[in-house]
């Protein structure tokens, strides 16, 4: 919801700077946030840095970690959970894809097609938010579970075996993930779309392009911020999940999450498990600015 | 479809106008089904909170009210609510406290070091929950804090302020700035113009960041699950209880949930709108 916003406005004409006064008073307002992020967000980071390269040392406790700046950790624990990074980044990248295809033609239909509907249905992609996230990925996984409605009606027909199943697969991990951030997509795209003076796209009609013309050349360019924060939106959260890889997936389909999580409680190996998220978190980062500076758009806080 | 728009037609068929309407139509139901994909599981929560299963609602097994009657009839469901909406309370009240003065301060002001607020405030939301979760956690580990309510709060309060950040900046900046100049030219000093002028037009904003906060802290488990210790919240609750099946008072508490906030949203969408039309 906040991105709709920092969409909607980004390029709006920033107040001229000599309006703007200069004085401590803006300290004063940024200080108590500020400690708070420095100290809950930087902090722990740095803390999450440096026990990545801490060892345990012979015959301590459970749980015991010394520093001794040892830097083959995360080659250790990248180069035994490669298929786990691996796989999150697929999963990830091919729910964003399924997620952009689902939610494009929803944004449009809102933003140009739903007249007086519009604040309703926008409301309705938010609705399903307000159910728990849990006890709808819990709900997926008995309607597409081995007695669900979904797997009797296949088994029904005739291109299916008998023993088909749908979770516990990469595919209801996948589907898991799409469903889950879906609304992350679409609202970033609601806002680039609604922006979108109609009189450019009829412009495009007066000049002889047709439909699919004005859609290629015209609505997509202009919609592009909002396809760069919905798929970071999706995208982000997404590669580091580990519920609907636990909920609806197998062994085989564990996620870095799930390994981060587990290394954290099951096995308590802090170390391990802070190489792991600082790869992860570092991996991330990478990819975004990356991704932001190819498809040129800074506006994004 | 395809062969019916191919095939020559001398005179519009009932065939041919049903696809040409569809094809008219054809965004409109591709939304219409993309709808359908976004409430089928929260159709089924709420279907299956009036499922008479007792302790596991895994399977249909008859129409009962009992659960409604009696939200919580399950052992636990209730505690763990209420730390969620305490939880819930707290870090919003916080985060939006904290949020609000940051947006102020970079939508009003100069200083120095902005694009270091800049990136301490988009950070969070682009760092995943599970490195938010075990990045604090290996923090309070470190300075030996045991993990509880207060450690949650902690954590919920900080991925919040971001979000609170960016919905009420956007707010500041789509404000006309010749109001506030028309408040200073009729003689009101920065306060009053700020009490009566600024601070009306962006609660707007800040109460759709409230609101927001507040879903995000309730809905959160990720974090949540590292840094609670031993405190059940909701979310945390529904995962644990995932693996022997969840009792249909949950689905009664995520159902009223799900009612409850569409209600507030649409009311303030109404007030916001009679607001507007006088």
């Amino acid at each position: 919801m906040a991105f709709l916003h920092a969409t909607a406005h980004a390029s709006a004409p920033a107040i001229d700077n000599a309006a703007k006064k200069r004085s401590l008073t803006p300290y004063f307002l940024l200080l108590p946030g500020m400690v708070w992020l420095i100290g809950f967000f930087v902090l722990p980071i740095a803390t999450l840095a440096s026990t990545s390269t801490m060892t345990r040392p012979d015959g301590a406790a459970v749980g015991t970690y010394v520093q001794s700046l040892r830097f083959q950790n995360y080659l250790d624990a990248f180069s035994a959970n490669k298929d786990q990074f691996f796989r999150s980044f697929i999963y990830a990248g091919i729910a964003t894809l399924l997620a952009l295809a689902i939610a494009y033609p929803l944004a449009y239909m809102i933003a140009f097609k739903a007249g007086k509907m519009r604040s309703f249905l926008l409301v309705l992609v938010v609705a399903p938010f307000f159910t728990s996230f849990l006890l709808r990925t819990i709900a997926w996984t008995q309607i597409l579970g081995d007695e669900g409605p979904v797997v009797s009606f296949l088994k029904a027909l005739p291109f299916f075996s008998n023993d088909i199943r749908l979770t516990s697969t990469p595919f209801a991990v996948v589907s898991g993930l799409t469903y889950n951030f879906l609304p992350f997509m679409t609202l970033p795209l609601y806002a680039s779309l609604e922006r979108i003076d109609p009189r450019t796209l009829e412009a495009a009609g007066d000049l002889y392009a047709n439909g699919l013309t004005t859609f290629r050349r015209v609505t997509v360019p202009l919609s592009m911020p909002g396809v760069v924060a919905g798929t970071l939106l999706t995208f982000i959260p997404a590669a580091g999940d580990y519920v609907n890889a636990y909920l609806l997936g197998n062994p085989n389909t564990r996620m870095i999450g799930n390994v981060i999580d587990s290394r954290f409680f099951a096995i308590v190996d802090y170390p391990t498990a802070a190489a792991l998220s600082f790869t992860l978190m570092a991996a991330i980062l990478i990819l975004v600015t990356l991704y932001i500076r190819k498809s040129g758009t800074d506006e994004l806080v | 479809m395809k062969t019916t728009t191919l095939a020559p037609a001398p005179m519009p068929t009932l065939s041919h106008r049903a696809s040409r309407w569809f094809a008219r139509n054809l965004i409109r139901i591709y939304a219409a089904l993309a709808f359908i994909y976004l409430f089928i599981p929260v159709a089924y929560t709420f279907a299956f909170s009036f499922n008479d299963a007792g302790k596991s609602n895994l399977i249909w097994k008859g129409f009962t009210l009992d659960n409604w009657k009696n939200p919580c009839g399950a052992p636990e469901v209730c505690s763990a609510l209420g730390n969620s909406l305490k939880i819930g309370l707290i870090s919003t009240i916080l985060a939006t406290i904290l949020g609000t003065m940051i947006a102020f301060a970079l939508g009003r002001y100069r200083f120095k070091g902005r694009s270091v607020i800049n990136l301490l405030i988009f950070l969070p939301m682009a760092t995943p929950e599970v490195v938010l979760g075990a990045s604090l956690l290996a923090m309070f580990l470190n300075f030996r804090i045991n993990p509880g309510m207060t450690t949650i709060i902690i954590a919920h309060v900080m991925f919040c302020i971001s979000f609170v950040v960016v919905t009420v900046k956007a707010r500041i900046a789509s404000l006309d700035p010749r109001l506030e100049q028309a408040a200073m030219d009729l003689y009101a000093n920065e306060r009053e113009t700020f009490r009566y002028i600024t601070l009306p037009l962006v609660m707007p904003g800040i109460a759709g960041a409230a609101l927001l906060s507040f879903s995000l802290s309730f809905d959160d488990f990720i974090i949540t699950n590292f840094n609670s210790g031993t405190v059940a919240t909701f979310p945390k609750f529904v995962y644990v209880s995932a693996a022997r099946g969840i009792p249909a008072q949950a689905n009664v508490i995520g159902s009223s949930m799900f009612f409850i906030a569409l209600f507030i949203v649409v009311a303030g969408q109404i007030i916001g709108r009679r607001r507007k039309a006088r």
